[in-house]
C-alpha cells in the first residue's frame, strides 16, 4: 500500500514538472545547494557586535515577559536560582537537567537548602532548571538541545522554567546557532528535540486576550553568566 | 469534515445575523491586522524576506520529489519512518494502524489543519480511540463539536461567555462545578485538566509547519507549549503533514520563520519553535520511542505544474483571512470547509470540486489585500479568477449565475476597466436602490452578495465601500 502511494506521489510530481527523477547537472545543482548550507538574508538586527547582541537579547526577552538576570559569575548561579524560588514563594525544590555545567556549580555551598532532583521532569515538579545551548539576540530566543544531560520535559512541564545561559553563547541570528549545532555532529542529523523558546507560554484563544501560562511554563527566568569581555 | 460550501450564500446570511460573531470578527479585523503592520514595520528587511521565502518555496516545488526523498532518508537514518499517503482515507487508516500497534486508548493532539482535512477525530473516535485536542482553541471547539473557523485561531468565533458555559458543562465530571468567567481562570482550568491527559496518552499527534530535508526534522510553531507536551510524553509521536511543507535546509526554514509569526499574529517569533528529529536517542531521559511522519498528498502533486502550483507555497499563516473584508463579514464557518478566507476560496475548489465550492471564488471584493499581505506572495485573486472561469466553462451552477460570471470575467481580467465601470455604474446603482437606499442585488459582484443588502453607494465604488468598512447592518 505505502510503496505504491510513494511511487504514485513521486511520479505525479514528476509528471507535473515534465521530467523524470532529477539527474545529471540538475541533480548536482540541487545537491550542491544542500551541501553548501548557504545562509539567506539575515536582518541587520541579527548582526550586531557582541555587546549589542547581549543588550538586544535582554531587551527582546523582556519584551516577551521573560525575566533576565545577569549574575557576576558561575558561582552566583545557585543563589540566583534560590532567590527566584524565594521571590515567587516556591518550595525549595528543583528539577535540574543533569548538565555538566550545572552539576559543576557550588550548590551545596551557596544554596544549601535547595533540594535538587535530576532527570526528566514530572507533572508535580514546580520548577525546572535547564542549561541553554544558545541564545538568539534577534528575538530573545533560547535554544535547548535534548540529550542525556538535557531532558526536554524540564523546559515544559514545570510551571516555572529557569534557564542558565552563557553570555558567549548568545548569537545574533538563528543561522549562527545552526552552524554551531552542525559543528559537532554527523551531517544531516540533529538531537531528537531542538527547542527554540521565546518567553513563557501564552495563549490568545479566548477573545484574543493575551493570557500567560497556557500549557508550558507560566514564568521564564533567564540567568546570564558573563564569560567574555562583552558582558 | 462535512462540507457545506455549496450553501455558502445561506451560511453567509446566517453568519451576518449573528451578533456575537460580528463582535468576534471585528477583533480579527482590528487586532491581527494592526499587530501584523507593527511587526512588519519593526523589521526593515520584512519585504525582502518575503521575496526570499517565495524564492525558496519556488525552488522547492521545482525539486519537490528530490527533497521529499531526501527528507525520508534522513528520517529513517534517525530511527523514524515516513508513510506516504495519497488520500485522506489512507492517512486515517495509517494513523489508526499505528495507534493500534501500541494499543492506544487515547491520543493527545496538537493543532493540525491536515488532521482537519482528513477528518481524523471522528474516525479515531469511531474506532475506539479518544482524540484529545490540547491547543486551547482546538480544545474549545472540540467541546463545542464545531469545526475551526480560522486556520490559526480555531475558536476566534467563540465568546468568553460561551467558553465559560462549555467548560462548566464538560468539566462537571472532573468536579469543576463553578462557572469561571475570568479568562485566566478559564485557561488555568483547561491547563489543569489537560495536564494528566498528556501523561496518560499512548500516542501524541502533531502537525508540522515545516519539514526539513537536510535533517529529516519536522517543525511545529506554537505559543502554548501544548504541541511539545503532546509529543514528548507518550511513547509514540505521529506527525501528520502535507508534502508541500518541505524546505531544503535549516537556514531556509529560518528565513520563512521570520515572516511566519509576524504575518500571522504580529509576534516577532512564536513562543515555541520545536524541531523534532527521529526517536529518543540512547541515553536520552525523555522523548518518544517511535516517530512516524504521515505524509499526505491529497491531490497536491496534481497541482504541480499547473495554475495552482503557487498555492503550494502557502505557510498557513492566516494573514489573507485576517485582512479579507469578506472573511470579516461572514467568518470562517460560512466557507463550509476546512480552509476559509482567500486561501480557502483558492484551495477548496481543488479539494471539493468546483461544483461544490463554486461560490467560494466569487467571495471576493477585488480589494487585493490578501495578495498584498501574503508572506509567500501567492496571487490569490488570480487563482480565484481561474476558478470562476473554470466554473463557467464547466457549466456548473444555474444558468443565471453563469451569465453573471461571463459578464464578471470580462471585467475581472481588466481591473482598471472594472473600476471605471463600477464608478460609472454608481449612478445606475443608486437609481436601482431607489428611496430605500439599499441594494438587494449587486450586478457586478456576482453570487455571494445575492443573499444580503448592501448600502447604496454614496458616490463611492463597491471596492471603496468595502475598504472603508462600510457594510450592511
Ligand atoms: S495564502 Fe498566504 S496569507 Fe494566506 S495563509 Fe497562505 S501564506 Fe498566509
Amino acid at each position: 500500500m505505502t510503496v505504491s502511494s510513494r511511487e504514485k506521489i513521486l511520479s505525479g510530481i514528476r509528471r507535473g514538472l515534465k521530467r523524470g527523477p532529477l539527474e545529471g547537472s540538475a541533480r548536482d545543482a540541487v545537491e550542491a545547494r544542500l551541501a553548501d548550507l548557504k545562509r539567506n538574508l539575515i536582518p541587520a538586527r541579527g548582526q550586531l557586535d557582541r555587546a549589542g547582541q547581549l543588550r538586544l537579547f535582554r531587551e527582546m526577552a523582556e519584551m516577551l515577559d521573560a525575566t533576565v538576570e545577569i549574575v557576576d559569575g558561575p558561582d552566583a548561579v545557585p543563589a540566583a536560582v534560590d532567590g527566584f524560588l524565594g521571590r515567587h514563594n516556591l518550595p525549595k525544590t528543583l528539577r535540574m537537567a543533569p548538565h555538566e555545567t550545572l552539576e559543576a556549580l557550588p550548590w551545596a555551598e551557596k544554596a544549601p537548602l535547595l533540594e535538587l532532583n535530576r532527570g526528566a521532569a514530572r507533572v508535580e515538579d514546580q520548577a525546572g532548571l535547564g542549561m541553554a545551548f544558545a541564545g538568539v539576540a534577534e528575538t530573545g530566543t533560547l535554544v535547548f538541545l535534548s540529550g542525556g544531560n538535557s531532558p526536554a520535559t524540564v523546559n515544559f512541564l514545570p510551571d516555572n522554567h529557569v534557564a542558565v545561559l552563557r553570555a558567549s553563547d548568545i548569537a545574533g541570528a538563528y543561522e549562527e546557532v545552526w552552524t554551531r549545532i552542525r559543528a559537532d555532529r554527523e551531517p544531516g542529523t540533529l538531537p531528537r528535540t531542538v527547542n527554540l523558546i521565546s518567553g513563557p507560554s501564552r495563549t490568545a484563544d479566548i477573545e484574543q486576550m493575551l493570557i500567560k501560562g497556557a500549557h508550558g511554563p507560566r514564568r521564564l527566568h533567564i540567568i546570564i553568566v558573563p564569560d567574555d569581555e562583552a558582558a | 469534515m462535512q462540507t457545506t460550501s455549496h450553501a455558502f450564500k445561506d451560511n453567509a446570511r446566517k453568519a451576518m445575523a449573528d451578533v456575537d460573531l460580528r463582535t468576534a470578527l471585528k477583533r480579527v479585523e482590528t487586532g491581527f491586522t494592526t499587530a501584523r503592520r507593527k511587526a512588519a514595520d519593526r523589521l526593515p528587511e520584512f519585504e525582502d524576506l518575503r521575496d526570499a521565502g517565495r524564492d525558496i518555496k519556488n525552488h522547492v516545488l521545482e525539486n519537490l520529489d528530490f527533497y521529499l526523498e531526501r527528507f525520508e532518508e534522513r528520517v529513517i537514518a534517525q530511527g523514524g519512518k515516513v508513510h506516504w499517503c495519497s488520500t485522506p482515507r489512507e492517512a486515517r487508516e495509517t494513523i489508526l494502524k499505528l495507534c493500534r500497534s501500541v494499543d492506544a486508548r487515547t491520543a493527545t493532539k496538537g493543532k493540525s489543519m491536515i488532521a482537519e482535512e482528513i477528518a481524523l477525530n471522528p474516525f479515531l473516535e469511531a474506532n475506539g480511540i479518544e482524540p484529545i485536542e490540547t491547543d486551547l482553541g482546538e480544545y474549545i471547539i472540540q467541546l463545542a463539536d464545531e469545526p475551526p473557523s480560522h486556520i490559526i485561531g480555531p475558536a476566534v468565533h467563540k465568546t468568553k461567555d460561551q467558553v465559560s458555559d462549555l467548560f462548566l458543562e464538560h468539566h462537571w465530571k472532573y468536579g469543576r462545578t463553578e462557572r469561571q468567567t475570568d479568562p485566566q481562570a478559564l485557561v488555568n482550568e483547561a491547563r489543569e485538566i489537560l495536564r494528566q491527559k498528556y501523561v496518560d496518552a499512548d500516542v501524541g499527534i502533531t502537525g508540522a509547519n515545516f519539514l526539513v530535508a537536510e535533517t529529516g526534522s519536522t517543525i511545529i510553531v506554537t505559543n502554548e507549549g501544548n504541541g511539545d507536551l503532546t509529543q514528548m510524553l507518550p511513547k509514540m509521536h505521529i506527525v501528520i503533514a502535507s508534502l508541500e511543507k518541505i524546505v531544503p535546509t535549516l537556514d531556509d526554514m529560518a528565513t520563512i520563520m521570520r515572516v511566519l509569526a509576524r504575518s500571522a499574529t504580529g509576534q516577532e517569533m512564536s513562543v515555541y519553535t520545536t524541531l523534532s528529529t527521529g526517536t529518543r536517542r540512547e541515553g536520552d531521559l525523555d522523548g518518544p520511542e517511535e516517530f512516524h511522519v504521515v505524509l499526505l498528498d491529497n491531490g497536491r502533486s496534481e497541482m504541480v505544474g499547473t495554475e495552482l502550483q503557487e498555492l503550494l507555497r502557502c505557510i498557513r499563516c492566516g494573514a489573507c483571512m485576517n485582512h479579507c473584508p469578506v472573511y470579516h463579514t461572514v467568518g470562517g464557518h460560512a466557507y463550509g470547509w476546512v480552509y476559509p478566507g482567500p486561501i480557502g476560496a483558492a484551495l477548496d475548489p481543488h479539494f471539493l470540486g468546483i461544483e461544490e465550492a463554486r461560490h467560494l471564488p466569487s467571495a471576493s471584493t477585488f480589494c487585493g489585500k490578501c495578495e498584498e499581505v501574503c508572506p509567500m506572495r501567492i496571487p490569490l485573486p488570480r487563482i480565484m479568477r481561474y476558478w470562476r472561469e473554470q466554473a463557467f466553462e464547466r457549466r456548473v451552477g444555474p444558468p443565471l449565475e453563469r451569465a453573471g460570471i461571463r459578464f464578471w470575467a470580462f471585467f475581472a481580467r481588466r481591473p482598471a476597466l472594472y473600476r471605471l465601470a463600477t464608478r460609472l455604474a454608481i449612478r445606475v446603482l443608486r437609481r436601482l436602490a431607489g428611496r430605500r437606499g439599499v441594494l438587494t442585488a449587486l450586478p457586478f459582484a456576482g453570487g455571494w452578495t445575492d443573499g444580503r443588502d448592501l448600502p447604496a453607494p454614496e458616490g463611492r465604488t463597491f471596492q471603496e465601500l468595502w475598504k472603508s468598512g462600510r457594510r450592511s447592518p
